[in-house]
């Protein structure tokens, strides 16, 4: 994932359901298609969520992980 | 993507707080999905479109039996007791950064959800159109069922 270059970073911590999905919405239409957006997020259902969304909307989930119960998404804008 | 939009159509027939949410929830959540969404508000869920509405809706513990209150059942039907579930739930809200109804309604507004108010309810509630939010279109049945016709999901809240 080196080659990943994150264009935006929106810090959805502590929000619940389903503010990260709607700020994240609002953040992908901030960056350029091709780019990438990280998303932050303690929310445990937004590992589903994540998926959903990205399913939905077409937008590919590049990579994902957790640390120190802190999710991150990694999401291309793809149009 | 070049396929059709999947499209949500709901009804909300109420406007207390556990009543609110689910419709405003679903609404933004779905228009961040790229889904075509519209809400018919019908009976009390019309309130939810009232100009400076939202933030004021309220709990009743009175029959809300699952609702966490070291009170008894009947000591909900006194004076206050309204107040005093609402205060309650929304401070369980605030400390779980939940979104105000408000905030909701304004993203859902803001990606193109479509609000329906019912106009039968309208007439029965002696609610002229000014004292509805601008965003909302008005419409009966037949608007309703238009919309809803060919939905992928519709839901009765």
């Amino acid at each position: 994932m080196s080659d990943i270059k994150i264009a935006k970073t929106l810090d959805a911590k502590h929000l619940s359901c389903p503010l990260p999905i709607l700020k994240t919405r609002k953040a992908i239409a901030e960056i350029e298609i091709g780019e990438f957006l990280e998303v932050l997020s303690t929310d445990p259902g937004s590992v589903a969520d994540f998926k959903a969304w990205t399913n939905s909307t077409g937008h590919e989930l590049a990579d994902r992980s957790i640390e120190n119960e802190i999710y991150r998404y990694i999401i291309k804008r793809t149009k | 993507m070049s396929e059709k939009k999947k499209k949500l159509a709901i009804i909300a027939s109420k406007a207390d707080i556990p009543g609110a949410y689910p419709p405003l929830i679903l609404a933004s959540t779905a228009a961040a999905m790229d889904y075509e969404v519209g809400i018919f508000f019908t009976f009390f869920g019309l309130n939810m479109l009232k100009k400076n509405k939202l933030n004021k809706l309220k709990v009743t513990p009175a029959g809300e039996t699952a609702m966490p209150m070291p009170i008894p059942q009947i000591v909900g039907m006194l004076p206050g007791m309204t107040d005093v579930a609402t205060a309650m739930m929304k401070s369980w809200m605030k400390g779980a950064n939940v979104a105000k109804l408000q905030e909701l309604m304004d993203l859902s507004i803001e990606a193109g959800v479509r609000l329906i108010a019912c106009q039968m309810t309208m007439d029965v509630m002696k609610i002229n159109r000014k004292q509805l939010i601008d965003e909302c279109e008005v419409g009966g049945a037949a608007a309703m069922l238009e919309f809803a016709s060919d939905a992928d999901i519709t839901l009765y809240i």
